[in-house]
């Protein structure tokens, strides 16, 4: 499948990752290279395989639900690029 | 005095219980040779400190006579693992500044094993690379030399084998998602093991692509991967995925006889342009399995060629998932913002500063297979795959097979910059032996073999059954024994 600038530019955006538009018919080249190697996984026949979740068949363990650890406000915030009053700040998201 | 940096885990630890040395003399001999390694441009962040305190500590330990194995020894920790208070990068420019306020499961049972950490390594950004090349530090070098070249020392694990293989510490962390262990170990003439999924636990470890990522060590020899294994190994409440088995002595376990045994080897994993050395190194593997009384068989894994189009649909989509987190608002990097900028030009715009061109070609393309309308055709027939790698896997151990024996990779180290014009895909290809290893989860190893044609250390792999690496390791130490190699690099880097 040949990937064009447009979807590269749509997976870009999905990805929250900035591409200039200059670049984007470079990285749709490569979107299609890469893709045109994973397509050799049409030749398999899966019918009736189920998809692996897990490698170890093993129902994940349950802990009781309790408070184990609480009261770190500044070890949270400790690598935060900009925390204010014990929160983290970002830029204005609602108007 | 730099004689001690010859040792191994065992050879030190031996002598420190004997009183020939100490902990604090270990750590400066260390320290000295990894300020003395600079052109390899394997360490990273300096701990010295930190070293200096735990080495004092750990004599005080052996004085007492309490001195697990790992006691007093030097080692380096890969940048992946979350260091309490130290730099912590992941080799990313995203992570930039980021110092943990805590201590990942594996470093701290090292820690709590006594072990001293002189430094932490280079490796790949995010561990998504096969030679080193993508990291925000520069390239790791190779210590083997043979001409004018600069060669990798593999990835993504590459600072780790580079110490190693230096001699600047005696053992090291890595992890392995998808080879990375076992290629730079075999890239740089030593010694690489990813155990079972599960056995060791992936807290505190930043995390590439969470079903496939294993912590391991990087060692000179099988002894010394069996006694740094069982330190790093264990469960972990804090990692659902961690199992709860207990862990046997894996040095134990190294007895040397492999009598009776059944090794395969899989007739697919015999490539064009596969270089005459490694064909024979191959060949010669199998009779000395068999010379120590080992049976030995063709097997079939008729799905291996599948595995790295699936592991590059599976890795992707668990990155662009697991890298989700990097967005400039707890943590590491944030992109200076123009007026009227909003939270998604930061997101945009911290990712496109933070993220390497390798980390943000793999982001796009797990976001790709992940998305709507793409989800069942890729990721979804890629999980599917997997499964069938596993089943061959689960069939011949069912059939009776105890290991299985295969070359680590598919050539020697290739230079820095050899590869840069190269198609991703291509860099890729470096994977296919280890690959299917991480898809079904099992342990694997790769022991040094012999050198290539240019006199460049290539490497065997063995594959065990699930849990048994204690049996895995004796069949690798058997095969040690037998192959013999003690080259060395000369230290052109001093």
């Amino acid at each position: 499948m040949s990937i064009d600038t447009k979807t590269a530019g749509r997976v870009a955006k999905l990805a929250r990752i900035k591409v200039e538009e200059a670049d984007l018919p470079a990285l749709a080249q490569e979107f299609t290279n890469i893709l045109g190697f994973i397509e050799q996984l049409n030749e398999v026949d899966v019918d009736g395989v189920e998809p692996m979740t897990s490698v170890t068949p093993q129902r994940l363990y349950r802990r009781s639900d309790a408070v184990t650890a609480g009261d770190q406000q500044a070890a949270v915030l400790a690598n935060a690029p900009d925390a204010r009053e014990g929160f983290f700040a970002v830029p204005m998201v609602v108007e | 005095m730099s004689d001690l940096m010859k040792l191994t885990l065992a050879g030190a630890r031996d002598a420190l219980r004997a009183g020939e040395t100490t902990a604090v003399e270990l750590a400066e001999v260390s320290l000295a040779a990894v300020a003395a390694s600079k052109p390899l441009n394997s360490f990273v962040h300096d701990t010295s400190e930190i070293a200096r305190s735990q080495a004092k500590a750990a004599d005080a330990r052996i004085h007492a006579g309490d001195a697990p194995d790992m006691c007093g020894l030097p080692i380096g920790m890969k940048d992946l693992f979350c260091t309490k208070g130290v730099a912590t990068q992941a080799a990313s420019a995203i992570l930039d500044g980021f110092k943990p306020q805590y201590e990942s499961t594996v470093s701290q049972k090292l820690f709590d094993a006594g072990a001293v950490m002189v430094g932490k390594l280079n490796m790949d950004e995010f561990a998504m690379g096969s030679s080193n090349e993508t990291s925000v530090y520069g390239d790791a070098v190779n210590p083997w030399k043979v001409d004018e070249r600069v060669l990798t020392p593999g990835g993504s694990s590459g600072g780790s084998a580079a110490a190693v293989a230096a001699e600047t510490c005696l053992a090291a962390t890595g992890t392995d998602t998808g080879g990375s262990i076992r290629q730079p170990a075999a890239f740089t003439g030593i010694t690489g093991i990813k155990p079972t999924y599960g056995r060791c636990s992936r807290w505190g470890i930043v995390a590439f692509a969470s079903s496939l990522d294993q912590a391991g060590p990087i060692t000179k020899d099988v002894r010394d991967a069996a006694i740094m294994l069982e330190a790093m190994s264990g469960f972990d409440a804090k990692d659902s995925t961690s199992m709860n088995l207990p862990v046997p002595n894996f040095e134990a376990a190294l007895t040397g006889d492999i009598r009776g045994k059944t090794i395969g080897i899989p007739k697919e994993y015999r490539v064009d342009g596969m270089p005459d050395a490694l064909e024979t190194l191959w060949s010669e593997g199998r009779q000395m399995l068999r010379d120590a009384g080992a049976v030995v068989k063709d097997i079939s894994l008729p799905h291996t060629k599948y595995a790295l189009p699936a592991y590059y649909v599976i890795a992707p989509a668990e990155a662009s998932s697991n890298l989700a987190r990097y967005d400039g608002v707890r943590f590491g990097h944030r992109a200076k913002l123009e007026a009227g900028d909003g939270i998604t030009e930061m997101y945009e715009k911290t990712r496109a500063e933070g993220f390497g061109p390798e980390v943000q070609r793999r982001v796009m393309v797990g976001t790709y297979v992940l998305s709507a309308g793409f989800y069942d055709a890729y990721y979804n027939r890629a999980r599917r795959v997997r499964a069938l790698i596993k089943k061959d896997f689960d069939d011949v151990f069912a059939a009776g097979v105890d290991a299985i024996l295969t070359p680590s990779t598919p050539s020697a180290a290739f230079g820095l910059g050899e590869m840069a014009n190269a198609n991703p895909v291509q860099m890729y290809l470096f994977d296919v032996f280890t690959v299917t290893v991480n898809l079904a989860g099992l342990p694997g190893i790769s022991v040094p073999a012999g050198l290539d044609s240019q006199g460049l250390p290539l490497g065997l792999q063995l594959i065990g059954r699930p849990w048994e690496e204690g049996d895995l390791l004796n069949t690798a130490f058997t095969l040690e024994q037998a192959l013999g190699f003690n080259a060395k690099p000369n230290q052109w880097w001093r």
